[in-house]
C-alpha cells in the first residue's frame, strides 16, 4: 500500500475538519470538541490495525462506529469504551456481560490492554472510526504542479529540438536557392556546368583485391573483431545477469521495500546471521498480511505503466489471496486450515555449489547494503539479477572495497599490523587476503 | 625380419579345411545385413515419405535445437518453510546433546544438525564419563540414514499397520496373563532407569509370568559375575588410568572395547610425560590389539598362558605360591612385573579381559588390597547387563514350548548366538515373537512382526553410564519412517496413555534429578547426582579401605588362582575380539566403518585370522604382494567344536603369539545388507557359552583371498625421522639434540640446519591468524575417530574394496601404523647405521631386506598423517593451473574448480596425502554408497563442496571451521578464543593427541606445543616447512 501523500494538506485538513464537524452536530453524545480524526488515525494505524480495520473483522471486530454501535445496541457509554482499551482483561473479569460475549466470540483471546494511552487519545480514535468513508474520490484528484514541472521541461527539448529542425531546413532550402540562382547566372553567362566525363576508373573493390596489403589487414582486423565478439558471447555463457523469472506469487519488491519501506532484513532476516539470506517463510508474510487483506494502492491511483502492465488493485489483492491459499489461511474466520502448500519460488541468484558465500559476513560485519549487490531492489516490480556475480565482479569488489574494521575488536590487532604494512589507515579485503582462492572455494 | 609363424584368432583356423573359417575369411558379418531386402523394394521406397533429405533436415534441426536448449540455464526452485520452526534458521547449525545407548557403545554426545538433520557428532565435554565418541559413534549418523532400514512394521515380511501389530501383541499378551505360559522380553543392555522402571510396571500389568532377560552379544559375564560376588551388583568396575603409573594388562584391550570402552582420554593423559614422569604399561595378550600396540612392554602369552601368568602374578603379589608352568622367561617376567606392582603400589592398577570368572575375581582383589587410586568399584559402570546364564534358560524354556511371546529389542541372536539354528528353532515354538530392529536383521527375518524400531538419533531415553552419571538421549530429528521405539510401544501395550517423553521426565524429576532442573540436565545431556556418597567415594574409595590383603576371601581367590594355574593350552587358542571400526557388527550397512582401515592391520571391507608368522610358515599360510598392487592371503579352516568357518582369508600379523590366532566379530551379516557390506565371516559361530577364547583347529584351505589393504609396507626401515621416538631415561637426562635432532644438509660443503635452507622465498604470516595443527605421538593410541569425524566433516566419498585394494583411497587422514624390524625401533635406527658396504654381514643390500621385516614381536608406532599445510609447498609449484595456493594464515588451498587433474601435485607432495577423484563417487550406480542415494545424501556437510571426477582433493585444515570461527568472532565484535579453533580431527580427538589453534596467539595452546623440545616436522629436511607437527613420541621402558 502506499503511504497516503497529502498533495494539498491544508485544503484536505479543513476537508476532513468540514466532515469532522458535520458528524460532530448530528451525534448523540457531547464529545470532546478537540477530538481529532486525524491524530486518531495515527494513533489507530500505530496500536490498533493489527488487530482491528475498520470494515472488517480481523483478529477484533471491525471499528467503525463502534460508539455509536455500541450505544444502539448495547448501552454502553464512552467510559465502558475507555475501560475496556486500557484493560480489558479487568472488564471481563468484573463480570461484564457484554464484555465476555466478545471474548467468547473472539476465542477467548484478550485483547492487549493499553494503558498508555490517554482518554484524549481514545477519543481520538472514535473519531476517526465515526469518520465517514474515505472514498478513493482522493485518487482521482489529478496531479498538477509536479507533473506540470516535468513537462515544461520537456517541451522546451522539444521546442529546442523543432527550431533546430526548422533552422536545418531552412539553411537546405537556401543553400539550394543558392545554387540554383548561381546555375541560372551561369547558364546566363553561357558557361557550361555540365561535368567533365570521368575517366574510366577500376571499381573500387577490384583496386581492394588487387591491394594485397590491404586485404591483408582487413582480414586480420575483421578475425580479431569476431574473435573478440566470440570471446564475449562465450565468456557470458552462464551468467544470468538480468534474468527475471516470474514467480508463483508477484510479488513486489517496489510495494514492500520502495512504497512502503519495510526494511529488507525484516524478511530476509537470516542474512543477519546465517549464509543465507533466506527466503522468508509464509508465517513472516502473516505478519502483516493477517490485516492487510487487500491492496489499496498508490492514492494517485495506479500509474500508466502500472496499468500498462496490468498491476492494478485488484491484481495486487489476487496475489495477496495466493499467499492465503498457500500458507492455509481462512479469510473469513480468521483462522489457519492447516492446509499449506509451500511456495516453489524461482530462484534468481545462483552461485556455483563450488562457491561459498556468507550473507551474514558482508551484511552484518561488513555493513554492505543489500543494494550493493542487488541492484535498486526497492524499485523492482519484479526481481532480476541485477549483477553479474562472477568471480572477477567479486575480486574488484574485494579489491576496492575498505573493510570497516572500526569499533570491532576483532580487527583492533589485525588493522594496526596491517595499516603498519602496507602504510595506510584504510584496508581493503584484499589486503587482508579476501583474494585466497581458499577463502570461497572449500 | 621374415616369419612363418601362424597367428591364430580361434583354434577352428588351424584346421585348414573348416568351412566356417573359410566363409568367415572374407566376410565381416556372419549374416548377411537386408539391404536388399530394404532397397530392393523401390515402390515402397518411392511412397515413403521421409526421403534421405528429409532425415539430414530432422537430425540438423534435433541437433540445432538441443544446442539451442542446452544454452537455457537450469531453473532452480527455492522453496521456504511455510511456517519456519523458531530455532531453525537456515545456514545455521544447531546442536544437541544426546547419548548413544546401542547395547554395545555407550556414549554422551552432541550431534550437529543443519535444516534439521544430524550431520556430524562430537563430544560432548561436558560428560564426565564415556564424553567421547569412537569411530563407530561418529559413524552412527550415518546410520541413521541407512538406506535398508525398516520404513515400517512387517508382519512375516509383509508391511502392516502399526494397529494390526499392536492388536495382535494385546489380544496375545492378555491372554498370556495369569496363565502359565512366560512373557519373555530379551534385550540389549540399557542401563536406562526410566526402562528398568519400565519393565517392573510392565510385570505388574501382565503377572509374575514376564520375564525380562538382558543379552550382550559380546558378552562381559565373567567380569560381571565376579564382580557381583564380591559387591553385590551386577556392574563393572571403573578404572580411571590418568591415576595410574603402572597399569598391567592381561588380555584386555581397554583402549577397544573392553567393557564398554571410553578409557582412552584418561589413559592419554597418564601418557603425556610430564614433569619427567609418564604411566607405564605392561600388556600381556595373543592378539595384537590397540592396547598392546600402546603399550611399552608387550608380552606374547596365549590365553591359557595369561591366566598362568595372572594366577602367578596373584601368587606373587600376595606372597602364596601357584603352581603352573610358564617358559622360563616369561616368568622371569611375570616375576619383574611383580616387582614393579609392588614399588608403585596404590597407584598400580591390574586389568583383564580373560573371560573367566576366576581370573576377574583375582583382579577385582588385587586391585582392591593395593587400594588402587585408578581402581573405583563404588562407583561402577552399568554398560554391560548381559546375563548368560538366563539367556540359555529362556533358549531352553522358548523350545520346550514354555515361551508364549517374546519381544526383542535391541539384540540380533540370530546372528550373534553361536548356536543360531538352534535359536530359530526355539524360537518357532514361540506363539508370537515380534522384534524392534532398524534393519532387516536375521532376527527379524524368522520372527512374527518385525517393529521398525527409530535410531537414537530419533528416539527419548536415558542412560545411566557409571552410578550417578547420569545421560538423556534425545531426538535430533523427526522419526524419519513409520517407526515405534520399544519404550513406546510397552507403555502402549500396558494401556498408558502417556508418552516415553513424559515417563522419562517423570522418573527424572522423582528420583534422579532431587531439585535439579530437568531443561539444564536436557540441554547438558548429562547429568551428575549431587548424592554425596559418588562424591565421596571418587575421591576417597582407596585411601578408606584397608592396605592390608583381604584376607576373609584369600581362601577362595588362592583356590581361584590354583585353577587358574592348571589352564592347559591346546594347540592353537583363538582369541576372539572386536574391532575398532565393525564392534558387534550393528552398524555393517555403514560404508565409513567398511572402508575404515583397521588400526593394526590397515584392511579394510573384511575380518580375517590373525595368525603369528611361525604358525603360518607351519601351515604353509602366505600374505603375498601381487603385481597389481594388491595383498592376497592364503585361506583356512577354522574349527572349534562342531561349528566350522570355511575359507577364511588369513593376515600374518606380527605380534600374534604363537599358538594362538585372532578373529573379529561384526562381520559376516547377510540379512538386511547391501551386497557391497556383505564382507568377511560370522565369528559369533565360534563364540561359544560366551567366552572369547576358545581352543581351535585350523586347516589350509584352498585359494587365496583378495584384500583391500592401504598399507602395504609394515615397517619404517630405520627411518628414525619419520617417526622419532625415545625412553623416558635419555628423555629425561639427555638434551633434546641428542633425542630430537634437528636434520642436517650440506651447504656451501659445511653441514648447516636443514631448516636454514631453502628453495623458496618466505612468507610473512606473523599478521592475522597462523593455524597448526599439534600432534602428540605418545597420546595418540590410533583409534582412528579422527578419519570417520573427517569423513563426515568434509564429505569424503566411500569408494569401495576394489577401488581400496588400487591404492584410490579418499580418505583425508591416514594414521599410519609401523612396525620395528628389530625388537625396537632404535635397534632398526642402530642396524640401518652400522650397515657397511652392499654386501656381506653388514651389507645394505641384504640389511634393507631384512628391515622389511617386521619382527615376531615389534614395537608399534602410529601416526596419523594428513596434508601438512606446508608453508613451501611442492605441489603449489607444480600446479599448471594454480589451483593449489597458499594462505597467510598456514592452510594450502585447494580450488577444485580450478583443478585439471594433472595430477603433478600429488606426484611431489613428499607426505603421500593428496587424493585424486578417479570416479565420480556421487550420483553414480558404480558406487551404490551414501552419497548415491537420497536418504544417504542427508548426511553431507552443505558448508563443503562434492567433489567431482577428475579432480584432486586433500585435507583443507577444516578451513569451514576456521572461516566460522573468524565470523562469529567478528560478527560479535570480540577477538577469537583460543578453544574456537578447531579441525574436525582436533575435535574429535579425545585422548588430548590433536591440538589445533593460532600461534600466532601466544596464549594459546598449540603455540605453547609448538616450543616444546619434544617438536619435530615430518621430513624436515625436504624444507616443506610444514604448518602441522608433531611430538617425538617417549616410551617408559624403565624397569623400576
Amino acid at each position: 500500500m502506499k503511504k497516503v501523500l497529502y498533495r494539498n494538506q491544508l485544503s484536505k485538513f479543513l476537508g476532513i475538519n468540514l466532515i469532522a464537524i458535520m458528524l460532530f452536530s448530528v451525534s448523540l453524545f457531547s464529545q470532546s470538541e478537540n477530538a481529532d480524526p486525524a491524530k486518531g488515525k495515527q494513533i489507530f494505524n500505530q496500536n490498533c490495525a493489527s488487530c482491528h480495520s475498520l470494515d472488517r473483522k480481523g483478529t477484533g471486530p471491525a471499528l467503525r462506529n463502534v460508539e455509536s454501535r455500541l450505544a444502539d445496541e448495547e448501552g454502553l457509554d464512552r467510559e465502558w469504551i475507555y475501560a475496556w482499551v486500557k484493560n480489558s482483561a479487568g472488564v471481563i473479569k468484573s463480570g461484564d456481560s457484554y464484555a465476555n460475549k466478545v471474548f467468547a466470540e473472539y476465542n477467548n483471546t484478550a485483547m492487549t490492554p493499553f494503558p498508555t494511552l490517554s482518554n484524549e487519545d481514545i477519543d481520538n480514535i472514535l473519531a476517526y472510526t465515526a469518520a465517514k468513508e474515505e472514498k478513493p474520490a482522493a485518487s482521482a484528484v489529478v496531479p498538477t504542479t509536479g507533473e506540470g514541472s516535468s513537462d515544461s521541461s520537456g517541451v522546451s527539448n522539444e521546442v529546442i529540438l523543432g527550431a533546430l529542425a526548422l533552422v536545418f531546413a531552412l539553411l537546405v532550402a537556401m543553400l539550394f536557392m543558392v545554387n540554383m540562382t548561381l546555375r541560372n547566372i551561369a547558364k546566363a553567362n553561357g558557361i557550361d556546368v555540365e561535368r567533365e566525363k570521368a575517366e574510366k576508373r577500376i571499381p573500387i573493390w577490384k583496386a581492394f583485391v588487387k591491394n594485397q596489403f590491404l586485404v591483408l589487414v582487413s582480414v586480420v582486423f575483421l578475425l580479431l573483431t569476431s574473435a573478440y565478439f566470440v570471446y564475449g558471447f562465450f565468456m557470458q555463457v552462464g551468467i544470468d545477469q538480468g534474468y527475471e523469472p516470474i514467480q508463483p506469487i508477484h510479488f513486489s519488491h517496489k510495494v514492500h521495500a520502495g512504497d512502503n519501506k519495510v526494511d529488507c532484513k525484516y524478511c530476509h532476516s537470516s542474512a543477519r546471521v546465517s549464509k543465507t539470506s533466506g527466503i522468508p517463510s509464509l508465517n513472516v508474510c502473516m505478519n502483516c498480511h493477517k490485516s492487510i487483506y487487500e491492496y489499496k494502492g498508490n492514492p494517485e491511483g495506479p500509474s500508466q505503466s502500472d496499468i500498462e502492465n496490468g498491476y492494478t488493485n485488484e491484481f495486487y489483492t489476487k496475489e495477496i489471496k495466493k499467499l492465503y491459499a498457500a500458507v492455509g489461511w481462512d479469510e473469513e474466520n480468521q483462522k489457519y486450515t492447516g492446509e499449506s502448500k509451500p511456495v516453489e519460488w524461482v530462484r534468481i541468484h545462483n552461485l556455483p555449489d563450488f562457491v561459498y558465500f556468507n550473507h551474514s559476513q558482508h551484511v552484518t560485519v561488513a555493513g554492505v547494503e543489500c543494494q550493493t549487490c542487488h541492484g535498486p531492489i526497492e524499485e523492482m516490480e519484479v526481481v532480476s539479477q541485477h549483477a553479474p556475480l562472477t568471480m572477477g565482479w567479486c575480486i574488484n569488489c574485494h579489491r576496492e572495497t575498505n573493510v570497516k574494521m572500526e569499533g570491532n575488536a576483532y580487527y583492533d590487532k589485525i588493522h594496526k599490523e596491517l595499516s603498519k604494512k602496507y602504510g595506510v589507515e584504510k584496508l581493503t579485503a584484499a589486503m587482508q587476503g579476501g583474494l585466497e582462492c581458499g577463502k570461497c572455494h572449500y | 625380419m621374415s616369419s612363418n609363424k601362424k597367428y591364430w584368432k580361434s583354434e577352428a583356423e588351424l584346421n585348414p579345411n573348416d568351412s566356417i573359417v573359410e566363409a568367415l575369411k572374407q566376410n565381416e558379418f556372419v549374416q548377411e545385413i537386408p539391404v536388399e531386402d530394404f532397397l530392393g523394394n523401390k515402390e515402397g521406397l518411392a511412397a515413403s515419405s521421409t526421403n534421405r533429405r528429409d532425415f539430414l533436415k530432422y537430425v540438423g534441426f534435433s541437433t540445432a535445437a538441443a544446442t539451442m536448449a542446452a544454452c537455457e540455464g537450469p531453473v532452480v526452485k527455492s522453496i521456504p518453510y511455510v511456517v519456519q520452526p523458531d530455532q531453525i534458521i537456515p545456514g545455521v547449525a544447531n546442536y544437541y546433546a544426546t547419548t548413544i545407548a546401542d547395547g554395545f557403545d555407550f556414549a554422551s554426545v552432541l550431534v550437529k544438525t543443519r535444516e534439521g538433520r544430524p550431520i556430524k557428532i562430537e563430544n560432548n565435554t561436558d560428560a564426565k564419563v564415556n564424553g567421547s565418541a569412537n569411530a563407530r559413534v561418529q559413524a552412527s549418523v550415518l546410520s541413521l540414514y541407512d538406506s535398508k532400514r525398516l520404513q515400517g512394521p512387517l508382519a512375516k515380511g509383509e508391511a502392516v499397520e502399526w494397529s494390526v501389530l499392536d492388536s495382535a501383541v494385546k489380544s496375545k499378551l492378555a491372554s498370556l496373563k495369569g496363565s502359565s505360559k512366560q512373557i519373555a522380553l530379551l534385550t540389549q543392555t540399557y542401563a536406562s532407569p526410566s526402562t528398568t522402571k519400565l519393565v517392573a510396571e510392565f510385570k505388574e500389568v501382565y503377572g509374575d509370568n514376564v520375564k525380562h532377560v538382558t543379552y550382550d552379544a559380546i558378552s562381559a559375564e565373567a567380569a560381571l559375575s565376579a564382580f557381583e560376588e564380591k559387591y553385590g551388583e551386577r556392574a563393572l568396575a571403573d578404572y580411571d588410568f590418568s591415576k595410574a603409573d603402572l597399569i598391567v594388562s592381561i588380555g584386555a584391550d581397554f583402549l577397544g572395547d573392553w567393557q564398554g570402552g571410553g578409557y582412552d582420554s584418561a589413559y592419554s593423559a597418564g601418557r603425556i610425560p610430564k614433569k619427567g614422569k609418564m604411566s607405564r604399561h605392561i600388556q600381556f595378550e595373543a592378539n595384537m590389539s590397540l592396547t598392546g600396540a600402546n603399550a611399552d612392554k608387550r608380552v606374547l602369552l596365549t590365553p591359557s598362558q595369561q591366566k598362568i601368568a595372572l594366577a602367578k602374578l596373584y601368587g606373587k603379589l600376595m606372597g602364596v605360591s601357584v603352581g603352573g608352568n610358564l617358559p622360563e622367561n616369561i616368568s622371569k617376567v611375570v616375576d619383574a612385573t611383580a616387582q614393579e606392582f609392588k614399588k608403585a603400589g596404590k597407584k598400580a592398577v591390574l586389568v583383564t579381559g580373560l573371560d573367566d570368572k576366576d581370573a576377574q575375581a583375582i583382579v577385582l582383589a588385587i586391585n582392591e588390597s593395593f587400594s588402587s587410586f585408578a581402581f573405583d568399584a563404588k562407583a561402577p559402570k552399568y554398560v554391560r547387563q548381559g546375563d548368560a546364564k538366563a539367556v540359555a534358560k529362556l533358549v531352553a524354556d522358548m523350545k520346550s514350548g514354555k515361551v508364549g511371546a517374546l519381544l526383542m529389542d535391541g539384540v540380533n541372536p540370530v546372528y550373534t548366538m553361536p548356536n543360531s539354528a538352534g535359536f530359530t528353532d526355539a524360537l518357532s515354538k514361540v506363539d508370537l515373537s515380534v522384534t524392534f530392529a532398524q534393519n532387516n536383521n536375521e532376527t527379524v527375518a524368522v520372527s512374527t512382526y518385525a517393529a521398525a524400531a527409530p535410531n537414537y538419533l530419533e528416539s527419548w531415553g536415558d542412560v545411566q553410564i557409571k552410578k550417578g552419571h547420569y545421560a538423556l538421549m534425545q531426538p535430533t530429528i523427526k522419526e524419519i519412517f513409520d517407526t515405534r521405539q520399544f519404550q513406546s510401544s510397552l507403555l502402549m501395550w500396558m494401556g498408558s496413555d502417556k508418552t516415553y517423553y513424559d515417563y522419562i521426565k517423570e522418573t527424572w524429576s522423582s528420583s534422579i534429578l532431587g531439585g535439579g532442573e530437568w531443561n539444564k540436565a536436557l540441554h547438558d545431556g548429562v547429568y551428575k547426582a549431587s548424592s554425596t556418597i559418588v562424591d565421596v567415594v571418587e575421591e576417597t574409595v582407596a585411601s578408606v579401605i584397608s592396605e592390608e590383603p583381604v584376607v576373609s576371601s584369600l581362601v577362595d581367590l588362592s583356590m581361584a588362582a590354583s585353577k587358574l594355574s592348571k589352564s592347559t593350552s591346546s594347540d592353537m587358542e583363538l582369541v576372539l575380539y572386536s574391532k575398532v571400526g565393525m564392534g558387534d557388527g550393528q552398524q555393517a550397512n555403514n560404508p565409513w566403518l567398511q572402508e575404515f582401515p583397521d588400526p593394526i592391520t590397515r584392511v579394510s571391507w573384511d575380518n580375517y585370522v590373525t595368525i603369528s608368522k611361525a604358525d603360518a610358515e607351519k601351515l604353509d599360510l602366505i600374505n603375498d604382494h601381487v603385481a597389481n598392487g594388491g595383498l592376497d592371503g592364503s585361506k583356512v579352516n577354522v574349527k572349534v567344536g562342531d561349528s566350522e568357518l570355511k575359507g577364511v582369508p588369513v593376515i600374518i600379523q606380527p605380534g600374534q603369539a604363537p599358538g594362538s590366532i585372532g578373529l573379529s566379530f561384526g562381520y559376516g551379516r547377510k540379512s538386511g545388507l547391501q551386497s557391497e557390506m556383505q564382507t568377511g565371516v560370522n565369528a559369533f559361530a565360534l563364540y561359544q557359552g560366551g567366552v572369547s577364547n576358545q581352543s581351535v583347529s585350523v586347516s589350509k584351505a584352498d585359494g587365496m583371498h583378495e584384500f583391500a589393504c592401504v598399507q602395504l609396507h609394515k615397517t619404517l626401515m630405520g627411518r628414525g625421522d619419520i617417526i622419532k621416538e625415545t625412553t623416558l631415561e635419555i628423555f629425561n637426562t639427555k638434551d633434546h639434540a641428542e633425542w630430537n635432532p634437528s636434520p642436517k644438509v650440506s651447504l656451501n660443503h659445511e653441514e648447516v640446519d636443514a631448516v636454514s635452507v631453502s628453495l623458496w622465498d618466505d612468507f610473512d604470516r606473523s599478521i592475522g591468524h597462523h593455524f597448526n595443527l599439534s600432534i602428540d605421538l605418545n597420546a595418540c593410541t590410533g583409534c582412528g575417530a579422527c578419519v570417520i569425524a573427517c569423513h563426515a566433516e568434509n564429505n569424503v566419498p566411500v569408494v569401495g574394496k576394489d577401488e581400496i585394494r588400487k591404492s584410490r583411497d579418499m580418505h583425508w587422514l591416514r594414521i599410519d601404523r609401523y612396525y620395528s624390524s628389530e625388537e625396537t625401533f632404535e635397534g632398526d635406527n642402530i642396524k640401518k647405521d652400522e650397515f657397511d658396504g652392499l654386501t656381506g654381514d653388514k651389507g645394505s643390500l641384504s640389511g634393507f631386506g631384512e628391515l622389511e621385516d617386521p619382527s615376531a614381536n615389534p614395537q608399534v608406532a602410529f601416526q596419523p598423517v594428513m596434508c601438512q599445510h606446508c608453508n613451501h609447498a611442492p605441489c603449489e609449484t607444480v600446479c599448471p593451473v594454480a589451483a593449489t595456493s597458499h594462505s597467510r594464515q598456514g592452510q594450502n588451498h585447494m580450488a577444485y574448480n580450478r583443478c585439471v587433474g594433472t595430477r603433478y601435485c600429488a606426484n611431489n607432495c613428499p607426505y603421500k596425502v593428496r587424493r585424486f577423484n578417479w570416479f565420480l563417487y556421487n550420483n553414480n550406480d558404480e558406487f551404490d554408497y551414501h552419497m548415491n542415494n537420497d536418504l544417504g545424501k542427508m548426511v553431507i556437510n552443505p558448508d563443503v563442496n562434492v567433489r567431482s571426477r577428475g579432480v584432486m582433493e586433500k585435507c583443507s585444515m577444516c578451513i569451514q571451521m576456521t572461516q566460522k570461527s573468524i565470523l562469529d568472532a567478528k560478527r560479535d565484535g570480540r577477538t577469537v578464543k583460543d578453544s574456537e579453533f578447531q579441525t574436525a580431527c582436533s575435535a574429535a580427538c579425545s585422548s588430548g593427541a590433536m591440538v589445533f589453534g593460532d600461534i600466532n596467539d601466544k596464549e594459546s595452546e598449540v603455540a605453547e606445543l609448538k616450543d616444546s623440545n619434544r617438536m619435530y616436522h615430518l621430513l624436515e629436511h625436504v624444507g616443506t616447512k610444514p604448518n602441522v607437527f608433531y611430538h617425538v613420541k617417549v616410551r617408559n621402558t624403565q624397569e623400576s
